[in-house]
């Protein structure tokens, strides 16, 4: 237990462990001091000066991202002389700030907008022609505005300290002082850069990707976790009119920090992506016919029951979530019995981010790898996620297939299966030969949990509506077991597909969705892994 | 008559030999009774030498005035740990121009002083950081250095005391705030010229992360005679509290300009009638900045009751500084002459501090446009204000500095940006 120091910050006492900085101190009352280049992943070069609080006894005004607390110490935060201070600095950020916030992407979401609106002059008294830097193409996702920087270095303190790569700096000096790239060398060939777009505390970094895009205020956030890799950085899904815009990383110092890569950040555009199944699909007369879900679930159990106990050969994909691999899992069981195999994507290397060590774009390139495998299911194929189906290609018993979108197999995908059901988000050429397709949603429009690679269960929320007829998977294959008997009743959330399965499956005994809420909770960790754990 | 000028009101201890190039070499130095105080202080346990010059009232001539025995005290003992004892040479104030003069003909004087304090605040090592336009002092400097190598003054066991201290010299780059100590550190260190936060002050966490003391070129090279002649000594001269000498670096309409040295609490009035041998051409007297560029403006009749003393000069609602007198008559445009030492903060900040950074600047463009005629009663208000929003709010004092002249010039000369704004007329344009 760390000692404990006793202060009054704007007439409330407040308890902090020693060391904590006046700033953090504040948060605990409730007030947020208004600050540009302190970030608490970084170090604290305490220079925007905005920080700015009074502290009884001091003859100036205190930094208070720096100054730590002390025995006894009154801070004002909200006093005049420390409004005033701060009013002061905020003007200055002003003379020279172009204020073109009507075409900045960053409007809406500006530090510079909520603080001047908060605490600054109601009028500027700023006569002079301002000084223009103009545009800088900084490389990689990067475009720099020069005339809106309001020079905090926290771009350059993250290439420093963060991605440990330091590609950028501050040339020259006093009001001339600009963030550069080293010569030709830009952000190109970095890959953590999208972050420092994300600390700019204004306009001056923006994502290509997203330029001019969509306005702040029209974008809805969805906490959510990012589908790229096994780490499960957690994000949110930034969305307009249906469509993902963009992803940025939600704090969880568990996991991610305030991070996460470009790989991830940018492989967005396949949730937007149409050519979707809208309608559950039956095979009559040798031909797909669309009919409606109770038709296609009702004849689906009965040609199940007309089966007899059959074996299942199954492949699922990693992206599945956790309630869709154990409603798939339980359907088996309903089937007298089978096995699962998912195939994902490995890369050569782990990218690490140096300042952050528990954070990596890791070699599994599948959120939930580790969750499919908690289910039993084992992985086949190779790096590139083809292959290894030769088995299930043939199998004559029942063959399921769960969201892989089977790429690489033929119209001869299940020719020699009693019964074939495809559960995906598209056509594919392999599943031409199925029984049943259904179709199902993405992760990103459906609430469910991924098991990251540490074994956190994470919980993840729909951002999009569904196209057409398409339902997430647990709530079809929960259907379908229930409908054959083998559950109390179908799952009518994604909170009771969870539970369906927290106590079949050891691992995740006890948890519950309100523990792991937005943060996630950690996988009791007693099941060996049949595959790699990378 | 020698050295440029002297007078015989001088008292001089640290410029005895301003003029005399043979005090360069290092056996004129010995033979004139040079590293008698080293010789003395190495007899002595690092502390005594702390007491001596905390005795002596020494105070920092680099313009903060902190008593320097005091600073020495301050340094951590027995850490394991190395100390660095840094020499300010970085001198850069416009208006200063003592440091150069006491390397260039007493550099040996400045040695013998960082080997004393290296020895009293238990040091191994002292960089001597020279402003960057000093190459010919700076080679002056190593020439010195050199010379008192080879006679055994510097380096391994000196002069048989089993004591090792080196010395360094590092020539900067040329920017004003590497003169901030901190900057300084920052540039020495290899690592762009910006002050750091404090706390942790040098004492503790200095330069490359450790104890550091960092002194004056001033108060280092008085430093040997103190030590030889005891604190008691030094006090005969001054006032109770700014014992001493100093030497004055006077500039402008005088008829001699120059350095002189001279007991603390001198009046100003005499400096410059008596001493400077009066305004250049009989002109009237205007204004005074009596400590380098930094210190607020005082005009004929605050200079006329003006002692020049820590606290003479904070009396007349100014500052002593690093003692840099800058005198104008009565053709002085105010105006131009505050815009111009705005026009060297703007350009010389750091850059990192926004009040500093964004605030030198527009108080440049805010001046410039007044000399210019373009001006509005309302920007003497909005000067006022905005200068006031740099004072006090930032790492380290160039943001004050800027506050400085341009307060002090609008209170004590408004009718001249009055007539600027009002009738687009230089007051006192020859």
């Amino acid at each position: 237990m760390a000692e404990m120091v006793k202060l009054t910050i704007d007439g409330h006492e407040v308890e902090v462990p020693k060391g904590t900085t006046l700033l953090e101190a504040a948060k605990q009352v409730g007030t947020l001091v208004p600050h540009y280049c302190y970030h608490p992943g970084m170090s604290s070069p305490a220079m925007c000066r905005l920080c700015l609080v009074e502290v009884e006894g001091a003859p100036k005004p205190m930094p208070s991202c720096v100054t730590t607390v002390a025995e006894g110490q009154v801070v004002k935060t909200q006093s005049d002389n420390a409004l005033g201070h701060r009013r002061g600095v905020l003007e200055f950020y002003l003379v020279n700030h172009p204020l073109d916030c009507p075409i900045c992407d960053m409007s809406g979401e500006c530090h510079l907008q909520d603080y001047v609106h908060e605490e600054g002059r109601e009028h500027g008294r700023g006569r002079e022609p301002k000084r223009v830097f103009g545009r800088d193409d900084f490389g990689g996702d990067v475009l720099f505005y020069g005339d809106r920087c309001v020079m905090c270095t926290r771009c350059v303190r993250f290439m420093n300290e963060v991605e440990q790569d330091s590609r950028l700096t501050v040339v020259e000096r006093g009001s001339r002082s600009v963030i550069d790239t080293f010569f030709e060398e830009g952000l190109e060939g970095t890959n953590w850069h999208g972050n420092i777009v994300d600390i700019c505390p204004v306009g001056a970094l923006v994502s290509k990707d997203f330029l001019h895009k969509a306005r702040a205020w029209d974008l809805e956030h969805t906490p959510s976790i990012c589908p790229g890799c096994a780490q499960g950085c957690n994000i949110d899904l930034h969305t307009r009119d249906n469509l993902v815009q963009r992803l940025k990383p939600r704090e969880n110092l568990d996991v991610n920090g305030w991070w996460m890569c470009d790989y991830g950040r940018l492989d967005y555009e396949w949730m937007n992506a149409g050519g979707r199944i809208e309608a559950p699909l039956v095979r009559r007369n040798g031909a797909p016919a669309a009919v409606a879900w109770k038709d296609a679930l009702t004849e689906l159990a009965d040609a199940a029951r007309s089966m007899g106990g059959s074996s299942v050969k199954a492949v699922a994909s990693p992206h599945a979530s956790n309630e869709d691999l154990g409603a798939l899992a339980t359907l088996i069981d309903a089937f007298g019995g089978g096995e699962i195999v998912y195939r994902g994507r490995m890369a050569e290397d782990e990218v690490p981010l140096r300042g952050y060590p528990s954070l990596a774009r890791r070699r599994d390139l599948t959120p939930n790898a580790r969750g499919a495998e908690l289910f039993g299911a084992t992985r086949v194929g190779s790096a590139d996620a083809t292959g290894g189906l030769d088995d299930v290609a043939s199998h004559d018993g029942v063959v399921i297939v769960l969201g892989d979108a089977l790429p690489d197999q033929s119209a001869d995908f299940g020719r020699d299966a009693a019964l074939y059901i495809y559960v995906g988000q598209r056509g594919t050429p392999a599943a031409e030969r199925a029984d049943f397709v259904l179709p199902v949603t993405t992760f990103a429009e459906q609430e469910g949990t991924f098991t990251n690679v540490d074994g956190r269960v994470q919980r993840f929320w729909p951002g999009l509506t569904a196209p057409g007829m398409a339902r997430p998977a647990w709530l079809i294959l929960g259907a379908l077991a229930a409908e054959l008997g083998r559950a109390v009743g179908p799952a009518r959330t994604a909170a009771d597909a969870f539970t369906a399965f927290t106590g079949a499956v050891a691992a995740f005994e006890g948890l519950t969705y309100e523990d792991i809420g937005t943060r996630g909770a950690v996988i009791n960790e007693t099941v060996s892994l049949t595959g790699d754990r990378v | 008559m020698a050295y440029p000028y002297v007078s015989d009101r001088e008292v001089r201890i640290l410029s005895k030999y301003f003029g005399d190039p043979k005090q360069r070499r290092i056996d004129t130095y010995v033979k004139r009774g040079g590293y008698g105080g080293l010789k003395k202080a190495l007899g002595m346990a690092p502390g005594e030498v702390v007491d001596t010059v905390k005795a002596s009232g020494l105070r920092g001539r680099g313009g903060a005035g902190f008593p320097t025995g005091v600073k020495w005290s301050f340094m951590p003992k027995d850490t394991g740990r190395p100390h660095y004892l840094i020499c300010n040479a970085d001198e850069s104030e416009p208006g200063t121009f003592k440091d150069r003069e006491l390397i260039r003909w007493d550099p040996h004087q400045l040695i013998e002083g960082c080997l004393i304090g290296a020895h009293a605040i238990g040091a191994q090592h002292v960089y001597i950081y020279c402003r960057g336009e000093f190459f010919e002092t700076t080679q002056v400097l190593a020439k010195a250095l050199e010379d008192a190598y080879a006679k055994g003054y510097v380096g391994e066991d000196i002069l048989g005391s089993g004591i090792k201290i080196d010395i360094t010299v590092h020539l900067g780059a040329g920017a004003y705030i590497c003169g901030e100590e901190t900057g300084l550190m920052n540039s020495l260190e290899g690592r762009r010229g910006q002050p750091r936060v404090k706390p942790p002050f040098p004492a503790a966490v200095g330069a490359f992360g450790m104890p550091s003391t960092i002194n004056n070129v001033e108060t280092l090279s008085i430093i040997p005679h103190i030590v030889t002649n005891g604190g008691d000594w030094y006090r005969q001269w001054g006032t109770e509290k700014s014992p001493g000498t100093k030497l004055f670096c006077v500039s402008g309409h005088v008829n001699k300009p120059g350095n002189y040295e001279l007991p603390l609490g001198f009046p100003l009035i005499d400096l410059i009638e008596d001493v400077c041998g009066g305004m250049r051409g009989g002109k009237a007297l205007k204004a005074v900045i009596p400590g380098g560029s930094s210190v607020p403006i005082i005009n004929a009749e605050e200079a006329r009751a003006c002692s020049l003393d820590y606290e003479g000069c904070v009396a007349v609602g100014t500052m002593l500084g690093c003692a840099s007198v800058i005198v104008m008559d009565e053709t002085t445009e105010i105006v131009k002459q505050v815009r111009r030492m705005v026009d060297f903060y703007a350009h010389e900040s750091c850059g990192q501090c926004t009040p500093c950074r964004e605030g030198s600047a527009w108080t440049a463009k805010m001046m410039r446009r007044i000399e210019e005629g373009r001006g509005t009663e309302d920007d003497l208000d909005t000067l006022m204000e905005v200068t006031q929003q740099m004072v006090g709010t930032t790492i380290c004092v160039l943001s004050d500095s800027v506050a400085a002249p341009v307060q002090s010039s609008i209170n004590k000369f408004r009718d001249e940006y009055l007539a600027l704004i009002r009738r687009g007329e230089r007051v006192g344009a020859a």
